[in-house]
């Protein structure tokens, strides 16, 4: 896996926002100018065919870097690598823009009403001319809807006439007709029921197994990711907290945040055990804790976590933001439940 | 908790929906009740019913929908027939109503301590300054830091998790007997969300409060919930003890809902998934609703309609469980 050159890079990459008032504002104020640092210095790599997720509570940057990832947002700093290829330095070339798509989180917004379905999905086929002949063009769109589960008669039909699942079926089928490598799939299963999210996670591993596809999964939901994740990365407010194989980050998390964030998933064994949750919530991305940025909330916190902000460094097989971790001091937090009842 | 007259009994409620192409029925043959002091979670997929048949309990359906069949008794009193001013009187005295958006909840335009001391000066004998006084024993209570001074802040000043913190003090602080409450976490992060749970829980607990939790989080529920009703189509399918429903459903669908959890312990190479989609109302099938997709369907399925039966640890409206055996 190390040997292989990754489908996918991202090094140091920031995204930062201008939330200022207006100038006339700002002057009767008295205040500067506000930078809401969104994605503050991440990196991370997908090797080819494999998923890599993201994982964080709302506002921690994990869609930010979902659309730097496929060119909507240009960085800050730091670069995004496509196959070898930079993405930010210049517009992705066509080429680039037809190898990587994306699926977003509302089926019902990402698509639009007025289309038919079959015009949805054979408008990115037209776009980068994949076909020559109209046959040639019906007969793929036919294909994808048939290789995501719906009929081939579903493309006479508008959006509205499909449930969430089946939307997000189309939207599927849509990001598939470019012949892309590389999906980018924003909390893809988040506004579905349960049992339609089975079926679309099932549907995304058996195409990624098919179609050899490299997955950059976002979304806040610990299970799902356990589900389909090869590597992931913990973000807290803009910055990865840990990054580790998947087994190994539920077998042992290791930054205080990871271990919080499992303790806090409701237990449906109906164990009985006491769950602690995690004291105080996610503060303001425009206004950052000094130090770690999770100080405030963590147990094991101190004067050097007040202070100075952490740096991932390896530990075992994983990469962790902590300086807990670093010092060894990280026992005296007990491992989520879950963990402790694997073992 | 079966003997303890209940607090709230929905009796065959049925809601339509008239529209030009007929008559829609949302929620058919719908009866359960809530004990003083319990919580009944009502799970199922969107549409299924659950957030209609909260609805329904605190009379604001929207319209056209109205209740067609059946009857809502709170303490052994009717309100599904009473005007809208005296069923106004009932909410928020006798009934808390907790939404899923606390931003569409709570008025912009009022600081929360307004609205908390508007609530219980209509609904309690206190006057404004005590009204005030407890106001603020209230926003301690579901954890708000410097409730003295947050008191005079207005919604859009509180993040979301304090937001919904608000919404809960104002659903509880008339001290109704029955809360309705629809998603109230599912707006929130999981750390949020916790925190939420445990207060929901202590507080219903302590004020012996009965409560109605709907929600698509089987997590919540289990959490949660002492009895649960698991709903399809407008119909409950099941309905008995937390334990039974989430870990030993009796109904196929229930079953099959609780197996397409995706795990957090471990990670299988497949989910379970149930294949195909809920019906619309306009299209539910002949005989069970659930029989096109049932993995156990036979015969008698697709002609006749199953009412909630014994299934031993829970009632399930399903025919495998019909103590009679069918003719033929």
């Amino acid at each position: 896996m190390a040997d292989a050159p990754p489908m996918f890079e991202a090094r140091d990459l920031s995204r930062h926002f201008d939330v200022s008032r207006p100038l006339l504002q700002r002057m009767v104020a008295r205040e500067g100018r506000r930078t809401l640092r969104a994605v503050d210095g991440i990196s991370f790599d997908i090797p080819k065919g494999r998923t890599l997720s993201l994982v964080g509570e709302s506002g921690c940057g994990k869609s930010t870097v979902a659309r730097l990832a496929v060119g909507l947002y240009t960085p800050t700093a730091g670069s995004v690598r496509f196959d070898g290829r930079d993405l930010g330095a210049a517009r992705a070339s066509a080429d680039q823009r037809r190898r990587m798509q994306m699926i977003f989180q509302d089926p019902y917004a990402s698509l639009n009403p007025r289309w038919r379905v079959k015009h949805i999905v054979a408008e990115p086929i037209r776009a980068f001319g994949l076909v020559t002949t109209k046959a040639q063009e019906e007969a793929r769109v036919a294909e994808l809807l048939t290789q995501v589960g719906l009929s081939p008669l579903d493309g006479d039909k508008f959006p509205h006439e499909f449930s969430g699942g089946q939307r997000q079926r189309i939207s599927i089928a849509r990001a598939l007709s470019s012949n892309p490598e590389f999906l980018v799939c924003d909390e893809p299963t988040s506004a579905l029921d349960v049992s339609v999210q089975a079926q679309i996670l099932n549907l995304m591993k058996e195409l990624q197994q098919r179609l050899g596809l490299t997955f950059l999964f976002i979304s806040h939901n610990l299970a799902v990711v356990r589900q389909v994740s090869d590597r992931i990365g913990v973000m807290y407010l803009g910055r990865l907290a840990e990054l580790a194989p998947a087994e190994s980050l539920f077998r042992r998390p290791r930054h205080p945040y990871t271990r919080a964030l499992m303790e806090a998933i409701p237990d449906l064994d109906m164990t009985g055990r006491e769950r602690i949750p995690v004291g105080g919530e996610v503060p303001s991305p425009i206004t950052p804790p000094s130090g770690c940025a999770f100080h405030p909330r963590c147990p094991l916190a101190n004067d050097r976590c007040k202070r100075e902000r952490p740096e991932m460094k390896p530990a075992g097989d994983a990469m962790v933001a902590c300086h807990a971790v670093e010092e060894g001091r990280d026992d005296a937090m007990p491992m989520p439940a879950i963990v402790r009842d694997a073992a | 908790m079966s003997n303890a007259a209940p607090l709230l009994e929905v009796r065959n409620l049925r809601v339509e929906f008239p529209t030009r192409r007929g008559t829609l029925v949302a929620l058919d043959d719908v009866s359960f009740s809530i004990a003083p002091g319990e919580v009944l979670g009502v799970v199922g997929e969107s549409g299924a019913g659950k957030s209609m048949t909260g609805a329904a309990i605190i009379g604001l359906l929207e319209p056209p929908g109205r209740i067609a069949r059946g009857e809502i008794l709170l303490n052994g009193k009717r309100i599904d027939n009473l005007r809208y001013e005296q069923m106004r009187r009932i909410r928020g005295k006798e009934i808390g109503a907790i939404f899923q958006d606390p931003l569409t909840t709570l008025n912009p335009l009022y600081t929360v301590g307004q609205q908390l001391t508007e609530t219980m000066t209509t609904h309690l004998p206190i006057n404004p300054a005590e009204a005030r006084r407890r106001a603020i024993e209230w926003l301690e209570l579901v954890g708000i830091p410097a409730a003295a001074q947050r008191i005079d802040s207005y919604p859009h000043e509180f993040s979301g998790g304090m937001r919904q913190r608000v919404v809960i003090a104002l659903a509880l602080c008339a001290e109704p007997r029955l809360i309705v409450a629809d998603e109230p976490t599912t707006a929130l992060d999981v750390s949020i969300q916790a925190q939420v749970i445990a207060l929901l829980k202590t507080l219903a607990r302590e004020k012996g409060t009965a409560m109605m939790l709907v929600t698509h989080d089987m997590g919540v529920i289990a959490e949660t919930a002492d009895r649960v009703a698991v709903m399809y189509a407008g119909r409950i399918a099941e309905i008995g003890p937390v334990r039974e429903v989430v870990k030993h459903a009796n109904h196929p669908y229930s079953a099959g809902l609780m197996a397409s959890i995706p795990p957090l312990d471990r990670r299988v190479e497949r989910l379970a998934q149930i294949d195909g989609a809920m019906p619309r109302l306009s299209a539910i099938p002949r005989g069970c609703a659930y029989n096109p997709r049932c993995p156990k369907v036979f015969s008698r399925c697709a002609d006749e309609r199953p009412d909630l039966m014994d299934a031993g640890t829970t009632r399930a409206a399903c025919w495998l469980y019909a103590s009679e055996v069918p003719h033929g």
